[in-house]
């Protein structure tokens, strides 16, 4: 019967359609031990790849694999150590002399030279190179002629810089910052080769560096191949023959390809995957601490916000939130309610102190509800919490945050999350103070210290003080431990500033976040930096 | 039918525009896409003043549409955030989506089709009573479910195929992503086609075919099969642009950077060149779809004539 013998036909091309793609599955990567490549994913880097123009996660991947600046922080404690540097001196906290070891080399054959590092931070430092890291160098006495806040740059390179010979250059700081060689180890602070300005878009289709890797092949938006560069004079040389990046459109489908054995390394456990991770990876999955805290913002420009009542509801608010509960049913133990505004990170002598928020930090409902009340209640009888609905779950915990404050209140319209449509237009409703209520805030460090958890995010009219905060004795504090030259007793002094923080609550922490990654039985000994990253160089093929 | 194409052409100017100014003014009603290239923090107010000027993003929105459509007349779509050309990130995507769509439209005419005519001939046997239940299932189940699962089985568990499909998208590794993305639409033609063949089997020139004693085959394939065929060239038509657009989940799932990812991350990161590029090249992909569906419509049914 004809229609008999077209429905085999159809269930035939069903079967060779599956055959087919059987034929064009499998593939992995060849090779083991120390010529071994490790696969892991990746995402699409949001700009250009300019080390002073990177300022997430994705992009700082390659770069942490292409390029050694001065200092390099430890990958298990963030430690800052020397590392192109020599020595890096200082009598007065604000002139600074830096010695560069003279056996460094770019993967192309130029030699790394004091001007290497000066022509670099004097790009990044340009107005006119859009260079979005560009603050980075604001301590750096003339940023304010070459980037001005407003109108157009009047000089075309920093006055604090200056070439002593090959091999030393000093640094004058518009104010005393003793902790500011510690800075020096972020990737917007690395030396550049002449090629980067002479051949600008050759450098960007196939970036050249001074670290353990170099690039082999870059296919922008999808892959990236990194080999080891056999060259490479630093003793942090690569334990392997080098990384795949691959870009996925989802982490879902990264984690499904990991479990399938098709990649190594995936760095972003997808939240929905939390709970099958021990099942799936058992101890081949890594939950560590990473530099990132999250905190709920208020607007301080909003009058009711702005009363020595509303410390209180604050104060409140943040004894509200059932914290523990969270961190352990949502986000599955990947955060760690916080206890003061900085992260387990740093360390103890880094600053980070556990318990130094005290009281206002733990959930009490009782204490929680008769503070709020004395306060005279939530300005405006309800507390909207704006969050971007595009990425991340945010919806899921500020639901549950609410949840908790609605449940201490015994009202049910006491607090309510509002989803902004796009992170970009939160960020930008943030940023131009749009926002009548609180918001969530995140804090991704950008170096390992004290400072930089406080004094961009907290003291008056910083960069990224979206809620407008302002307090002179914070601020006294800060510009104090500034100009500590011990840096214990810097450490003190910022938190003495942080203390500040317990009384005032302007912002109110809510968890550290941690890293969270997963890799295949192929590979071993991997493991994540303070930035969340991992620490490429490490790891080893089987 | 020279002149109605003609006439057909000169309808598409006032949609094109139509079209592309209000995807515009969607994307810039989202808010400024600066204050997201910067993380959680703040953009430095020069830099991020630099940025609005290069993107041209400080100027009214009526000037900011005049000076993309005067660029796209001249083949410049801009560029993206991360500094890749927009025509660049097309070159890439759409090559690998429109692999995606041929392998899901062959799917949908040999199989949909094929059924359609097998059950349409059977109307009320067991074959047509199961294919019918079976594109009842498939109609109701959304397409990530569909995905997932085949991915889950397919790629993990039996380990017969890769889950994800590598960047340069070969069309091997699209057969699976093809089917996912081609089953609804398989089983709406399938239905078309049923319904479509079961009326036509009582048709007049059916009866007039069979009794000038032509073969069975010949009276199907010709004369049945070929006039049942509008509706279901219709809805393949319209749904070549739905599923060159509209790919976003299979894409996702499967890990295939073309049109219905960038598109997705486009929006993600409030990228107007990006959106309005590729919103823009799909808009003129649908004109074109829907001219030659009607176009179609003569060739298959010999009443039909354009003047």
């Amino acid at each position: 019967m004809r229609g008999a013998t077209q429905v085999r036909w159809a269930a035939c091309a069903v079967a060779v359609a599956l055959a087919a793609t059987a034929c064009g599955g499998g593939g992995g990567t060849g090779g083991g031990g120390a010529d071994g490549i490790v696969s892991s994913s990746w995402g699409d880097p949001q700009n250009p790849l300019e080390p002073a123009n990177t300022n997430e996660v994705q992009g700082g991947k390659v770069l942490d694999m292409v390029f050694r600046g001065l200092v390099r922080y430890d990958p298990k404690t963030g430690e800052a150590k020397n590392e192109i540097a020599q020595k890096i001196e200082s009598t007065d906290s604000q002139n600074f002399t830096i010695t560069i070891k003279d056996n460094w080399t770019f993967s192309n054959g130029e030699k790394v030279t004091a001007q290497s590092f000066v022509d670099a931070w004097n790009y990044g430092a340009a107005l006119k190179n859009n260079q979005k890291n560009a603050y980075f160098f604001q301590y750096i006495d003339g940023y304010d002629k070459v980037h001005p806040e407003s109108g157009s740059a009047s000089a075309g390179t920093l006055s604090g810089l200056k070439v002593v010979d090959d091999t030393t250059f000093t640094v004058k700081l518009s104010q005393k910052f003793s902790l500011w060689p510690d800075t020096l180890g972020y990737a917007a602070f690395v030396p550049l080769p002449k090629t980067f300005y002479e051949n600008h878009d050759a450098w960007l289709a196939k970036p050249v560096g001074n670290g353990p890797y170099t690039v082999e092949s870059y296919a922008k938006g999808s892959s990236m191949n990194l080999r080891r560069w056999d060259g490479y004079p630093g003793t942090d040389k690569a334990q392997n023959g080098g990384i795949d990046l691959k870009v996925y459109t989802d982490n879902n489908t990264a984690y499904t390809d990991l479990t399938a054995g098709n990649l190594d390394l995936v760095d972003d456990v997808p939240a929905s995957q939390l709970k099958n991770v021990e099942a799936d990876l058992g101890n081949r999955y890594i939950n560590t601490p990473a530099g990132i805290i999250q905190t709920l913002a208020f607007p301080f420009y909003v009058k009711a916000w702005n009363t020595p009542d509303a410390v209180k509801v604050r104060q409140g608010l943040s004894m509200a939130i059932n914290r523990a509960q969270i961190t352990d049913q949502i986000f599955r133990k990947t955060r760690t309610p916080a206890t003061d505004w900085t992260s387990p990170v740093l360390g103890k002598d880094g600053g980070y102190k556990p318990g130094l928020c005290g009281s206002p930090c733990e959930y009490d409902r009782t204490a929680a509800k008769k503070l709020i009340e004395e306060g005279g209640g939530i300005p405006g009888g309800q507390l909207k919490i704006s969050y971007n609905a595009d990425t991340g779950s945010h919806k899921e915990w500020v639901d549950a945050v609410c949840n908790s404050i609605n449940n201490v209140m015994g009202d049910n319209r006491a607090c309510v999350g509002a989803p902004v449509g796009t992170f970009a237009d939160f960020r930008s409703q943030v940023s131009t103070q749009k926002l009548t209520g609180a918001w969530r805030a995140g804090w991704q460090m950008d170096y390992p210290l004290i400072q930089n958890f406080l004094q961009p995010l907290y003291y008056t009219n910083a960069s990224s003080n979206d809620g407008k905060w302002s307090n002179e004795k914070f601020d006294g504090l800060v510009d104090k431990a500034n100009a500590e030259s011990d840096k214990a007793q810097a450490v003190t002094t910022f938190q003495d500033a942080e203390k500040v923080l317990a009384e005032q609550m302007p912002v109110i922490p809510l968890w550290y976040q941690n890293g969270s990654a997963g890799y295949s039985d192929r590979v071993e000994n991997v493991s994540l930096n303070p930035f969340s990253v991992p620490v490429y160089d490490q790891i080893k093929v089987k | 039918m020279g002149r109605y194409v003609i006439r057909r052409l000169l309808q598409m100017i006032p949609v094109f525009f139509g079209t592309t100014l209000l995807i515009f003014l969607m994307v810039n009603v989202m808010g400024d896409p600066v204050a997201g290239l910067c993380g959680d923090r703040q953009c430095d107010p020069a830099t991020a003043a630099r940025l609005r000027a290069e993107f041209g993003l400080d100027k009214p929105v009526w000037q900011q549409y005049l000076t993309y459509m005067g660029n796209v007349f001249t083949g410049n779509f801009g560029t993206a955030f991360n500094g890749q050309k927009v025509t660049e990130l097309m070159a890439t995507a759409f090559p690998i989506t429109i692999r995606l769509t041929v392998v899901a439209i062959v799917f949908e005419i040999v199989i949909g089709i094929s059924l359609g005519v097998v059950t349409g001939l059977q109307r009320g046997r067991p074959v047509d009573t199961g294919v019918l239940v079976l594109t009842l299932v498939v109609i109701s189940v959304p397409t990530f479910v569909t995905g997932l699962l085949l991915q889950l089985l397919l790629g993990v568990k039996w380990g017969v195929i890769s889950p994800s499909v590598s960047s340069e998208a070969p069309l091997d590794e699209l057969i699976l992503p093809g089917l996912v993305l081609a089953s609804v639409s398989l089983a709406y033609v399938t239905r078309l086609t049923r319904t479509s063949i079961a009326e036509n089997t009582r048709a007049d020139y059916v009866r007039t075919a069979v009794a000038k004693g032509l073969p069975r085959r010949r009276v199907v394939v010709r004369h049945l099969l070929r006039n049942s065929l509008i509706p279901v060239i219709t809805f393949i038509g319209t749904d070549v642009g739905a599923l060159m657009g509209g790919a976003i989940v299979t894409e996702r799932i499967f890990n295939i950077h073309g049109v219905g990812y960038q598109l997705y991350q486009g929006i993600l990161r409030q990228n107007t060149q990006t959106v309005v590029g590729f919103v823009t090249v799909l808009v003129l992909v649908f004109l074109a779809a829907n001219l030659i569906v009607d176009l179609l419509y003569a060739v298959l049914d010999p009443r039909i004539r354009y003047a």
